[in-house]
């Protein structure tokens, strides 16, 4: 015989076992599918604006096309995602630099303004100069948007993320980049070898990152890096970490083969959006059990720059 | 726009986020040593705020002691929580307690010790929750508080994850975020707040902070001259990771046990590494965008 | 305390961090507990053991304030030879008459002899320290579950802190008197305090919670059975003026019961009270028996009572023997409750836990029933007396919404409308109706009675008119009227003493100008102690009252509870009655010899001092005496009361189990589970049990009971907590207690099963208070039978511990019991007040 569950002894390390934080109030799929569509609109806006500069047609019209759209429904997912949503436009009252989503959703404005008119421009050849130069903006404002979001998880306490602030931009710009060269890929499929190229190059980069900085992610956060390899948050992860280096390699292979084009572009999607799903949850998970708040405030683990 | 520091100790919190003029930094000090866990703060702040009346199925109960609102929410702005634990080494956790029914022992767990504590929000002198809203909803009072404007608040929940005590929270139904105002029109009309006016036995002190935390340095001094090594204050440092807090605890146990992080730091203090960081991250995504064209036709 | 009066408990935190040692002796470890500095686990019912120990320890430690005990009490009286204690009567004191279970105490009165060095073996210190010489640590331990180094702590404790320099205080609430020898507990402590010369002193005495806000003014005014206003006992038949006043002390304060008395009537009936007609003393109800709330609701069962006003009461929930209270509801005419929400007994009808069984049935009940909302205490004038006799007024801040109205209001708009349809009658019964005056002024569209009129009717007017101001102005030639001479002087000066408010940060730390405490303002009572036998204060640290030779009266931060002028020296005359009897070193000015009594020949109808009994149902045997329980307890033992006797028990309901109360929920729950804020914080009737208990009993922390005794199953969420402790008893294994919160029934926003199902009918003989806190139940895990099942397990534990059946299951509908004989009382109570009760 064991003890006896009763009104629970204050275990000395939480109040019976609950969360010390508040879980995110951000769902999924929206603000996951926010993370990858923000990642995809701003890396294709950049990979529409150099393609657009070294003479890449169909490269550059995907990029803008993608980048608009991408930002368009992404904004369409932030607007769901509130509590009034009514009251978007009220993201636009203040410019606030200590917060993430106030500067994103000025630059998030900004890209997608500048993405539309970039597309717009494009296909109607309507002020084809001024289409130029509102993409060739969108490809400065699109890194800044792909990479922001990991500032926009890290600036909160929840653990998994705030402890992963060195990681989360680097994987989401790498994220991004092997989505837009996935977008890429698709857009020149059925075009010559040659066109495939620079999307291919780009998918492998940022395939190759993403792996590098998620393998390093789920190593170095100590206990909570824990929250990245277990429950829902692990599978996505894991999903990730075959669908992610299968579509760089199909990456490798796409100049030469059609095939190999589509299946890398839809390896390299499903794990880039994998992997955001996967982040989400594990901060979700790193809320739920309180140890992980506790633990990285006792014993100094988590990440205290400067 | 006024520059301010967003980490370290800050003694001028209203005029650091720009009032010109502005009356002493006021805040709480509750004094868990002499709360009787009455409830009446949690009651006092609904009623004076108006707080939406609980869904049925909010009505069963936690099995928590006597802890039947389980924690600080949008309409839950003060919250009692009650900590049984054991005044003496407990019996070995593998005690047959029917056995020990019938023998010497008699089941007998030992004594109790009860703790309760009214949380609220601390009212950060570096408010990670101000820090992030997007639409400047959260703003500085000039009495050093921190309140959420509910005619602009749209409901983001940035906040809800900022907070590094779990303290705000977007409410169900209306869709904005909602926290203590340490009754700011009460404030206003130079009465204290609800909570502190209710509490009958001065857990909850409220006054200038600079008063209360010298009035929790002699509290302290008191207990610990009388035995009770185990009291500490939370909160009461201005050197401490929010900057010290405008709303501080004098606990008899380590914070977690009650539910409150054992070291909070605000989030925005990392913030100028982050933005580095994310500048790097995308001048690398440019490149390998410019990389991936590179020796090509143009 | 820190459950229940919250808002007081200040006073003890307060005291806390000034030195105060604060111990909690409890069955459960409460809120208080958690703040005290020690806490003693206890049973429920061993109280008067406790107590006596510590009387032992005081008396055989020569602890006692000796100059104190000798000079203040009745220490040094000596009783007759005929006396017999009950430590030679195993339980029973001499002049037990077991036919009718009741005292004649002829032989308690004292010789009048005294002998102050109290060694005469019959003087009542000795006759003390034999009684409870068997009082011991070891017996505390057996019966109390009390560890002996826990007694100490607390022996030592309270000797240290008593005595010149010091004093304690104690503090109790139902705990103490919800027993068959509730008052016998009060006793006890009140003994210990005098030996301990705690009484009359500053940070002495014995603060007696009540039960709710004005609990106080309900006995005060009151609306107790037995008593008329300022705690004059009522008349009982036949008896006349003369014979009345009699009964009252001729010395001491109550010697001006004339006075007092023909000034109530002149209140209550104005010119027609004349000399001629003893002021229409004729016209006063009279008592001829038991006619407490119990007794009456047994009555309806028997339909000797056909109507019930129920104002702000709620006994299908807060009484004892709910299903008796409940069938007594369906067996009136007519029953108007008057409250601020659907409380359960107006709906018991519907609703109620009978109809679910199938023992009542709707369509069959006969009751008509009225309910008409009431006002609430911010919509009305009125007062709250404090425990501690404090009058505070309240001021209406609104109207009351729609219909709702105040009782004020209820009863005296009733009043006016029999006197309307009485008027021009000539029977003799309509007299007293007729010659009421009933003629407050009115207020407002509602013609609201003027609460202040009501006020400034007890407090009492002189001839001319002009308000009185104290009771010692009150004249018995009918010159003045006064509704309650205890509250002569709250409308001194034609000003409502009550309404004051004065900041405690502008007048003395005795605060005499917030509110009006009765008598005269004065704040602690019998004050004159706090100074020894030649006036001076018995220390500089404690003094409170004391005389003042120069100016030749009595001074202090205090009203002094004693003649203003009289002289410490003062010596009464041999045969002096009244106040004059009472010597300058007198300072008990009600008792009719001045003193505290230790012993009491006369008042208390089971006995003159405490002897412990186990309650109704106990799991024990009593180790004190052969008698288990109280010889003169008030059990009904005709068919309808379902009390078990305890033999053959203990194996089938093997628990004590105790009732008490949370912060969160007030009584019977009206007032608290019907707003969302108070129920959301309490939400479910739950049970506390031990880990031990829960362990053998397979109940879990969050899950279900169902909890049995001999009358009835309920259900309850458990709550596993190491605050209820199991008691061991050495040698004999462990007594475990369940806790029961006693807040719930089936109206309100949260609902659950009502506590006060499951208690017995066993009341103090003396009060007729029933005893909530200590019977005996089983546990079982999980949710109790619905319908027929439900009773069908009563029925089945009741079979297994030999109880029979329990008549009233059969009588289910009013027409049965209509139909059923009525059975004899079994305990005839003598009428009589609270002070003198002459047998």
């Amino acid at each position: 015989m064991t003890e006896q569950p009763q009104v629970p002894e204050a275990d000395f390390r939480s109040y019976y076992g609950r969360p010390i934080l508040k879980p995110p109030r951000w769902r999924e799929p929206e603000l996951p599918a926010y993370l990858y569509l923000g990642g995809l609109s701003g890396a294709s806006a950049a990979m529409g604006a150099v393609a657009a500069a070294t003479g890449r047609r169909p490269l550059a019209r995907a990029g803008r096309l993608v980048g608009a759209g991408a930002g368009m429904s992404g904004t369409a997912f932030l607007i769901a995602e509130l509590g009034r949503p009514e009251r978007f436009l009220n993201m636009l009252r203040v410019a606030k630099p200590t917060s993430p989503m106030s500067m994103g959703a000025w630059l998030l404005a900004a890209h997608s303004g500048l993405a539309s008119a970039a597309v717009g421009s494009d296909i109607t050849g309507l002020v084809p100069r001024l289409g130029a130069l509102a993409g060739a903006v969108s490809g400065v404002t699109g890194p800044l948007l792909a990479t922001y979001t990991g500032v926009l998880l890290a600036d909160t306490a929840v653990p998994a993320w705030h402890e992963a602030q060195r990681h989360l931009p680097f994987l989401f710009a790498g994220s991004a980049m092997a989505s837009a060269g996935a977008a890429g890929l698709v857009a020149t499929a059925l075009r010559s070898r040659e066109e495939r190229v620079p999307a291919a190059r780009l998918a492998v980069m940022g395939a190759a990152i993403e792996l590098a900085v998620t393998a390093d992610l789920e190593r170095g956060l100590g206990l909570t890096g824990e929250t990245y390899r277990q429950g829902g948050a692990g599978q996505m992860m894991r999903a990730a970490r075959w669908l992610t280096p299968a579509g760089g390699l199909a990456a490798l292979a796409a100049p030469r083969s059609r095939v190999a084009a589509v299946a890398a572009a839809g390896l390299l999607t499903a794990g880039a959006v994998a992997t955001r799903f996967g982040v989400f949850r594990a901060g979700h998970a790193s809320v739920a059990d309180p140890k992980y708040v506790i633990a990285s405030q006792r014993d100094g683990a988590a990440p205290r720059p400067r | 726009m006024t520059s301010n520091r967003l980490s370290g100790p800050l003694a001028d919190v209203a005029g650091d986020a720009g009032y010109a003029a502005h009356p002493e930094r006021v805040g709480f000090f509750t004094d868990t040593s002499v709360c009787i866990g009455c409830k009446a703060c949690e009651v006092a702040c609904k009623e004076w705020n108006g707080l939406p009346d609980p869904d049925a199925d909010a009505l069963t109960l936690t099995g928590m002691s006597y802890d039947n609102t389980t924690e600080l929410g949008s309409n839950a702005w003060r919250h009692v929580a009650f900590i049984e634990q054991p005044a003496l080494p407990a019996l070995p956790a593998d005690t047959d307690l029917i056995a020990a029914v019938a023998d010497d022992s008699g089941g007998d767990t030992g004594a109790t010790r009860w703790l309760m504590s009214s949380d609220v929000c601390k009212h950060c002198t570096h408010a990670a929750c101000l820090d992030v809203c997007p639409t400047g909803a959260l703003v500085r009072t000039e009495f050093g508080t921190v309140i959420v404007q509910p005619d602009v608040c749209n409901g983001c929940a940035y906040c809800v994850s900022a907070c590094p005590f779990g303290v705000i929270d977007r409410r169900d139904g209306d869709g904005r975020a909602w926290k203590c105002t340490m009754c700011y029109d009460r404030l206003r009309g130079g009465l204290e707040p609800a909570c502190a006016k209710a509490c009958p036995t001065d857990s909850i002190q409220f006054g200038p902070l600079d008063e209360l935390r010298a009035i929790a340095q002699t509290r302290l001094d008191e207990l610990h001259a009388a035995g009770t090594s185990e009291a500490r204050l939370y909160g009461a440092d201005p050197d401490d990771g929010i900057g010290g807090a405008g709303a501080f605890f004098l606990l008899l146990d380590e914070p977690e046990v009650y539910g409150l992080p054992p070291d909070p730091v605000v989030t925005t203090k990392d913030l100028p590494a982050m933005w580095r960081r994310a500048g790097v991250a995308a001048a690398m995504l440019a490149a390998g965008v410019a990389v991936a064209f590179a020796g090509r036709r143009t | 305390m820190a459950e229940c009066h919250p808002v007081a408990f200040q006073w003890v935190v307060e005291a806390k961090k000034r030195g105060a040692t604060v111990i909690h002796v409890d069955p459960r470890f409460t809120r208080t507990s958690a703040f005290a500095d020690l806490h003693v686990p206890t049973r429920a019912g061993g109280d008067i053991v406790f107590l006596g120990a510590l009387i032992n320890h005081v008396l055989s430690g020569g602890h006692e304030f000796r100059e104190y005990v000798t000079a203040y009490t009745n220490a040094a009286d000596i009783l007759p030879e005929d006396f017999t204690d009950a430590e030679d009567g195993d339980g029973l004191f001499s002049g037990f008459d077991p036919e009718t279970r009741t005292y004649d105490n002829s032989t308690w009165q004292f010789t009048g002899e005294r002998d102050l060095t109290l060694t005469h073996p019959r003087c009542v210190f000795q006759v003390l320290k034999r009684h409870f010489a068997r009082y011991t640590p070891d017996l505390v331990e057996q019966v109390c579950g009390i560890k002996p180094a826990d007694f100490a702590r607390i022996a030592a404790t309270l000797v240290a802190a008593s005595g010149r320099e010091k004093t304690t205080a104690w503090v109790y609430a139902v705990g103490w008197t919800q027993h068959s020898t509730g008052v016998q507990h009060i006793r006890t402590a009140s003994i210990l305090q005098m030996l301990l010369g705690n009484m009359g002193r500053p940070g002495g005495g014995i603060l007696a919670l009540r039960g709710h806000a004005n609990i106080q003014g309900a006995t005060d005014v009151p609306t107790l059975f037995h008593l008329l206003g300022g705690y004059m006992p009522m008349p009982g038949p036949d008896e006349g003026l003369e014979d009345y006043l009699g009964r009252m002390p001729d010395t001491g304060f109550w010697g001006n019961k004339r006075a007092f008395l023909v000034s109530m009537l002149k209140a209550w009936f104005g010119d027609a009270a004349t000399p001629g007609n003893d002021f229409c003393f004729g016209y006063l109800p009279r008592i001829s028996g038991d006619h407490g709330t119990y007794r009456t609701v047994l009555d309806m069962i028997d339909k000797k009572v056909k109507g019930y006003f129920l104002l702000g009461e709620n006994p299908a929930v807060g009484s004892a023997g709910g299903r008796l209270q409940r069938l007594a509801l369906a067996s009136l005419d007519w029953l108007v409750v008057k409250d601020l929400v659907m409380v359960e007994s107006a709906t018991f009808w519907k609703n109620g836990p009978e109809i679910a069984t199938g023992e009542l049935t709707t369509e069959q009940i006969p009751t008509e029933i009225f309910f008409l909302p009431a006002a609430a205490h911010t919509e009305k004038d009125g007062s709250l007396t404090n425990t501690q006799r404090l009058l505070q007024w309240h001021e209406k801040a609104l109207e009351p919404p729609g219909d709702a109205r105040s009782d004020l209001w209820f009863l005296y708009h009733l009043g006016k409308r029999i006197r309307a349809k009485l008027a021009g009658s000539s029977a003799e019964a309509d007299r007293p109706a007729l010659d009421l005056t009933w003629d407050y002024p009115e207020e407002g569209e509602h013609a609201e009675p003027s609460a202040a009129a009501v006020l400034a009717e007890l407090n009492g007017y002189a001839a001319d008119g002009t308000p009185l101001s104290a009771f010692t102005q009150l004249a018995d030639d009918g010159s003045t009227s006064c509704g309650s001479w205890i509250h002569a002087g709250s409308y001194a000066g034609g000003v409502n003493q009550t309404a004051r408010r004065v900041p405690w940060q502008e007048q003395s730390y005795v605060a005499p100008e917030w509110g009006w405490a009765w008598p005269a303002n004065r704040r602690i009572l019998y004050n004159r102690a706090s100074a020894d036998p030649q006036g001076q204060p018995w220390s500089a640290a404690k003094a409170y009252v004391w005389w003042d030779e120069q100016a030749g009266e009595w001074t202090g931060q205090d009203v002094p509870d004693f003649e203003k002028t009289k002289p410490p020296s003062y010596v009464p005359e041999p045969g002096a009655t009244g106040p004059a009897a009472i010597g300058g070193g007198d300072p008990f000015i009600l008792q009719s010899d001045g003193k505290a009594a230790l012993f009491v020949p006369r008042g208390l109808v089971d006995g003159p001092l405490p002897a412990h009994f186990e309650a109704g149902e106990s799991p024990q045997r009593n180790r004190v005496y052969r008698q288990d329980g109280s010889p003169v307890s008030i059990q009904y033992r005709d068919r309808r009361s379902t009390h078990g006797q305890l033999a053959g028990h203990s194996a089938i309901f093997p628990y004590v189990v105790t009732t008490y109360r949370l912060t969160e929920h007030h009584t019977a729950g009206g007032m608290s589970r019907t707003l969302g804020r108070l129920a959301e914080l309490q939400p479910e009737m739950f049970c506390e049990v031990s880990p031990s208990l829960a362990a053998q009993r397979g109940l879990e922390n969050g899950g279900w009971a169902t909890i049995v005794t001999a009358r009835a199953a309920i259900e309850a969420r458990v709550l596993v907590t190491r605050r209820l402790r199991p008691l061991r008893i050495p040698g004999e294994g462990v007594i475990q207690q369940v806790g029961l919160p006693y807040h719930w029934g089936s109206e309100g926003l949260v609902t659950g099963d009502s506590v006060n199902d499951l208690l017995p009918i066993v009341l103090d003989p003396n009060v007729y208070i029933q005893e909530s806190k200590a019977a005996t139940c089983d546990i079982q895990p999980g949710r109790r039978p619905r319908g027929a099942a439900r009773t069908e397990l009563v029925e089945r534990y009741r079979r297994e511990a030999g109880l029979g059946e329990d008549e009233d299951m059969t009588a289910a509908t009013p027409d049965a019991a209509a139909a059923a004989e009525p059975d004899s009382e079994a305990h005839p109570a003598a009428p009589g007040g609270t002070w003198h009760h002459d047998e």
